[in-house]
């Protein structure tokens, strides 16, 4: 086997990919020119709910350089609806999406025809010339009826209701010490990755065959769909995936554009491109987050967690998409948390608004579980005199009680448990790296003008998603090793990281080796990247088939040298046999085709734990919130490259930070979308939280893959508001101030403190 | 998000361009740095037939230090003034203020002429003009005119200028020796919008008290403007804590501020009397235990 010191997993290997995108050579789907080929654009609607009583093209038709304007009416037939690629409950049926408008509108920003014309602007001109002549209806900004339901089938607006848990919690708060509930929510945001959507769709006529470039996230399943909507087989329609600047859960997706944009070029049989423009980014994507809570919990009056009762409502938008309702499900789901609470109780209701549908965004429903939770437990400590930390080390679950259940949380799911971990190990180095000890008499207090909180999130977030993932490893005649994958690059490493454990396995250099990603010609099938499942699943297939091709490698070579397998090492690209005899890769790869195809299924998620700890100033008289210090400490079992997962550790930090303090998709009464610009939508940028830090641990491997991988793109997110809000909470507590909502800008913090200032006029 | 169909050129002289905004009767629009009006242009909400571009007119992107003040061509960008080492003394608030505009790359873009032009309410450069009594040079058709900063802007990006009329530079008089003055402004992220900034200055005279006060606000009400009820008050009195809290009182009454998605009227209203407080504390060197 090889040298340990040789190993790369484990290693912070510089990315593959870094030099490609330093030097401007990534390849991204707007860098992609073809003769002939023509640009999309889409008149989305201007209001948010109506009927649509004409639509006439024949002026933007006219137009010099149009080629054609494509509305429902050019379909032909059923329009095809986005199917629910998650979850898909019976429930939702009724709620999906049509890829174009027909006769009605529910959210500023829905599809209602498509320009194609030889140039991007000149198809912009295309759509003023479209005129929509609509019959407005009562738009639908909240939760509750309507005077105009949004659907036939929902008067009340609501899609779905369920109820979950485990244990006894009437009991429970019914003979409880200590009862306390609290109203909580998370505004609607949405990730902003910084390359926006974009395909580029080719038809060969001669061929019937369609190829789609810009796809990611999940080709394989996104090409189903396609083909079922084109009435083509799956082997007519090839996905590409190239480079992808940023994921984040919502890029990646069916969306309507998926359809309109190979539609249009199947139509005209000419290349079309569309690349989305900031502006219908922020009202196409899908949004996130935008959910509500009403937490309740029971507690000894020594701290001791009896009971949790929480009631989720999430404003899913206009129609169901293909995440169904995993935003809610999962903010139920991880209400409890890494807390030994033994009688749980969630609901969860998801209802319709004439608002941009909502989707999965990175830690999607925990980054607000974690908030509601965590921001309770502090005021439960206040209320019952018990240290914010105290409290926490008490009702961590211990290691003694893991694998622990958390059946039932979730109705359409089958059981899980949290596997392995050490919550009370990752929660104490986040005290001592934040200085908990030397710290903690801070909190509350005015020093220079500005008022010091420390707070503290713990999380358990899972990941790993089944049911399978494939790879294909090719050792091609020159020595190299080539690598097929049905995982997703989204910007995020894998390339480097699969190449690191293929490197490992077979002895060969990490430059020799070249990833292939998402694309549909490379495997039979794939599944993709999200829940944090691409080094789990993909890596774990790699690892696969990298010891199946070393076997044939070492079969072959022990023809070609003569001596058994049991002898035989590879070595500088070599085969090299115990008495010194030795064969290169590139002459065995000449000599027999060696290739192998690997698989890793399973169902069984991987969990993640950690804490993270913030310590803010607030200036009270402008509600200005200062990170002093920030620490992320989590447990991902195993990092195959820790400084691919520093990164993500403080990317999503920052990413989260945003959800803090700054991304907020503002709707008026009306449910325009107020802010569509990166002039209003506020994200932080490089220079606003310069002080972070995260502490990656490989603790306890996960048992459900042969890399002991877990999910690692997700935790650094997760608890961000949790411990945020936590730390601005302890800052103004003594001005009487409690958060329950997001986001915590600098007029709303003034406005919570003015709000107790009045409320006590004597106080400090 | 392209631009809308439209023409371009780009005259040598001032007067070419004067005539070729004349001839376009209100249809030709001016561009130098492009960083107001290229945002405007892509989102469709400006859509004139002819872009003249006035970035290599001669003569316009001077800084000129004399006894008669600072006088800053049209074209001088945010990045000039904040390499022009001289600044610091021959108008330190002008420098402090602009060092608060937005990005790099925004910085080496945008102009002095561009932003008095498209006056934006929570601009800087605007609003020092006005704390200043800067004068405004505007040529058109009919030859030079020179407008007082107070009476340039007219209401929410709304100027004196006529559509065949250029800003071809602005004069900010002489800054005393030993003036106070100090600088705030309050934003989301850095380089962001003010939601509310205040710059003020006064001289001392022999006996300690203020002469001459200037106070102008900006990003709390449609133009920037002047606080005159709180240079009356501070005219001929001596700096002290409770003048402080006695002027950012009258500060906050002073200004009208709208809700807007980014803040309510009353936060802004609240903002202009603690970053008074905060400017004026700074000035005069005064230590203020603020309430907290």
């Amino acid at each position: 086997m090889n040298n340990v010191s040789q190993l790369l997993v484990g290693h912070p290997v510089e990315r593959m990919e870094d030099a490609r995108f330093l030097s401007g050579s990534g390849l991204f789907v707007d860098d992609l020119e073809r003769d002939g080929m023509l640009h999309a654009a889409i008149l989305r609607s201007s209001i948010a709910h109506a009927d649509i009583v004409s639509i006439d093209t024949s002026a933007a038709l006219r137009m010099p350089g149009v080629h054609a304007v494509i509305t429902a009416a050019d379909i032909g037939g059923e329009i095809p609806v986005i199917p629910l690629r998650l979850a898909p409950l019976p429930e939702f049926e009724p709620f999906r999406q049509p890829v174009i408008a027909a006769d009605k509108v529910r959210y500023v920003g829905e599809p209602i025809a498509v320009v194609v014309a030889d140039s991007r602007a000149i198809a912009e001109d295309a759509l003023e010339a479209i005129d929509v002549q609509f019959e407005a209806l009562s738009a639908v900004t909240g939760r509750g009826a309507t005077e105009d339901a949004l659907f036939a089938c929902a008067d009340d607006n609501v899609s779905l209701r369920y109820s979950a848990g485990f244990g006894d919690a009437d009991a429970a708060f019914a003979n409880a010490d200590y009862v306390r509930t609290e109203r909580f929510s998370v505004q609607r945001h949405t990730a902003l990755p910084m390359e926006t959507r974009g395909l580029l769709a080719e038809w060969d006529s001669s061929s019937a065959r369609l190829i789609v470039t810009g796809a990611t996230k999940v080709t394989f399943y996104n090409r189903r769909a396609l083909a079922k909507m084109l009435d083509l087989g799956q082997d007519d329609i090839d996905l590409i995936e190239i480079d992808v600047g940023g994921g984040f859960g919502v890029r990646g997706e069916f969306y309507p554009e998926d359809f309109l944009i190979p539609f249009a070029a199947r139509k005209l049989a000419r290349p079309v491109k569309w690349i989305e423009d900031r502006r219908e980014h922020l009202m196409a994507i899908n949004h996130s987050r935008d959910v509500a809570c009403e937490l309740s919990i029971a507690c000894r009056s020594d701290g001791t967690m009896l009971g949790l009762r929480g009631a989720v409502f999430s404003d899913m938008g206009a129609y169901i998409r293909t995440n169904g309702g995993v935003v809610p499900a999962k903010a139920a789901q991880f209400l409890p948390g890494p807390y030994r609470i033994p009688n749980v109780s969630v609901s969860v209701e998801t209802f319709m608004t004439s608002k941009t549908p909502v989707g999965t965004y990175r830690g999607p429903g925990r980054f607000e579980a974690n908030f509601f939770r965590e921001r309770l437990i502090d005021m439960v400590a206040l209320d019952l005199g018990i240290d914010v930390a105290e409290i926490r080390r008490k009702n961590l679950i211990t290691e003694a009680e893991l694998p622990y259940p958390i059946d039932g949380l979730v109705p359409y799911e089958g059981p899980t448990s949290y596997d392995t971990g050490n919550y009370v190990e990752v929660f104490e180095r986040a005290l001592l790296e934040i200085g908990w000890r030397d710290k903690c008499h801070l909190q509350g207090r005015l020093i220079d003008g500005v008022r010091h909180g420390i707070g503290l999130g713990c999380f358990v977030e899972s990941g790993g998603a089944g049911p399978k993932e494939n790879a294909a490893l090719t050792l091609e005649r020159d020595g190299s090793l080539t690598i097929a994958v049905g995982s997703s690059v989204l910007g995020q490493g894998l390339e480097t990281v699969l190449g690191q454990i293929a490197a490992d396995t077979l002895s060969i250099p990490f430059d020799r080796i070249r990833v292939l990603h998402g694309s549909t010609t490379l495997l039979d099938e794939g599944f993709g990247t999200y829940h944090s499942r691409a080094v789990v699943m993909g890596g774990s297939a790699v690892l696969d088939a990298a010891k199946k091709l070393r076997e044939k490698i070492l079969e072959q070579a022990a023809n070609h040298l003569g001596r058994p397998n049991s002898e035989l090492t590879i070595a500088d690209q070599h085969v090299v046999a115990a008495n010194g005899a030795s064969v290169s890769l590139a002459a065995l790869a000449t000599e027999q085709v060696l290739s192998a195809d690997g698989t890793f299924a399973n169902t069984t998620r991987t969990y993640s734990y950690g804490t993270h700890a913030a310590h803010v100033t607030v200036d009270p008289r402008t509600g200005r919130v200062e990170i002093l210090d920030y620490v992320a400490v989590e447990d991902v079992g195993r990092a195959i490259n820790p400084a691919i997962v520093h990164g993500q550790a403080i990317g999503a930090i920052v990413q989260g930070l945003g959800g803090v303090f700054f991304d907020h998709l503002v709707y008026d009464e009306e449910a325009q979308l107020l802010n569509a610009s990166l002039a209003d939508y506020l994200v932080p940028t490089a220079s606003d939280f310069p002080r972070l830090r995260a502490v990656t641990l490989e603790l306890r491997p996960s048992l459900t893959n042969p890399l002991g991988a877990k999910g690692a793109g997700e935790g650094g997110i997760v608890a961000v508001a949790a411990a945020t809000a936590n730390a601005v909470a302890a800052a103004l507590t003594p001005l009487g101030v409690e958060i329950h909502h997001l986001p915590l800008t600098p007029p709303r913090l003034w406005r919570l403190i003015k709000d107790a200032r009045d409320r006590t006029p004597t106080a400090a | 998000m392209k631009l809308p169909p439209l023409d371009y050129i780009r005259p040598v002289t001032l007067a070419e361009a004067i005539a070729i905004l004349a001839a376009h009767g209100g249809d030709a629009k001016a561009i130098a740095g492009g960083q107001s009006l290229m945002p405007l242009l892509a989102f469709r909400l400006a859509a004139p037939e002819l872009l003249v571009d006035i970035g290599r007119l001669p003569g316009l992107r001077h800084i000129d230090i004399s006894v008669e003040g600072v006088d800053l061509g049209a074209l001088v960008t945010w990045r000039d003034i904040e390499r022009d080492a001289r600044l610091t003394y021959a108008h330190p608030l002008l420098a402090a203020a602009i060092a608060h505009v937005a990005h790099y790359q925004i910085r080496n873009r945008g102009t002095v002429g561009g932003s008095l032009a498209h006056a934006d309410p929570a601009a800087e450069m605007p609003g020092i003009a006005i704390t200043c009594d800067a004068l405004i040079t505007v040529v058109g058709p009919n030859g030079t005119r020179m407008v007082p900063a107070n009476e340039f802007c007219l209401g929410g990006l709304s100027t004196v200028l006529e559509f065949d009329e250029l800003v071809t530079n602005v004069r900010l008089p002489p800054w005393k020796q030993n003036r106070r003055w100090a600088f705030e402004e309050f934003a989301r992220r850095r380089g962001d919008f003010a939601l509310a900034g205040v710059a003020a200055f006064y001289d001392i005279d022999q006996n300690g008290t203020m002469r001459d006060p200037h106070v102008g606000v900006i990003g709390v009400g449609d133009r920037p403007m002047r606080l005159s009820v709180v240079e009356n008050l501070l005219e001929g009195k001596s700096l002290d804590a409770g003048l402080i809290l006695q002027a950012a009182a009258l500060a906050r009454d002073a200004v009208d501020p709208t809700d807007d998605i980014h803040a309510e009227a009353a936060y802004r209203r609240d903002m202009v009397g603690v970053l008074l407080e905060r400017v004026l504390a700074r000035a005069g060197n005064i230590v203020l235990m603020e309430a907290a």
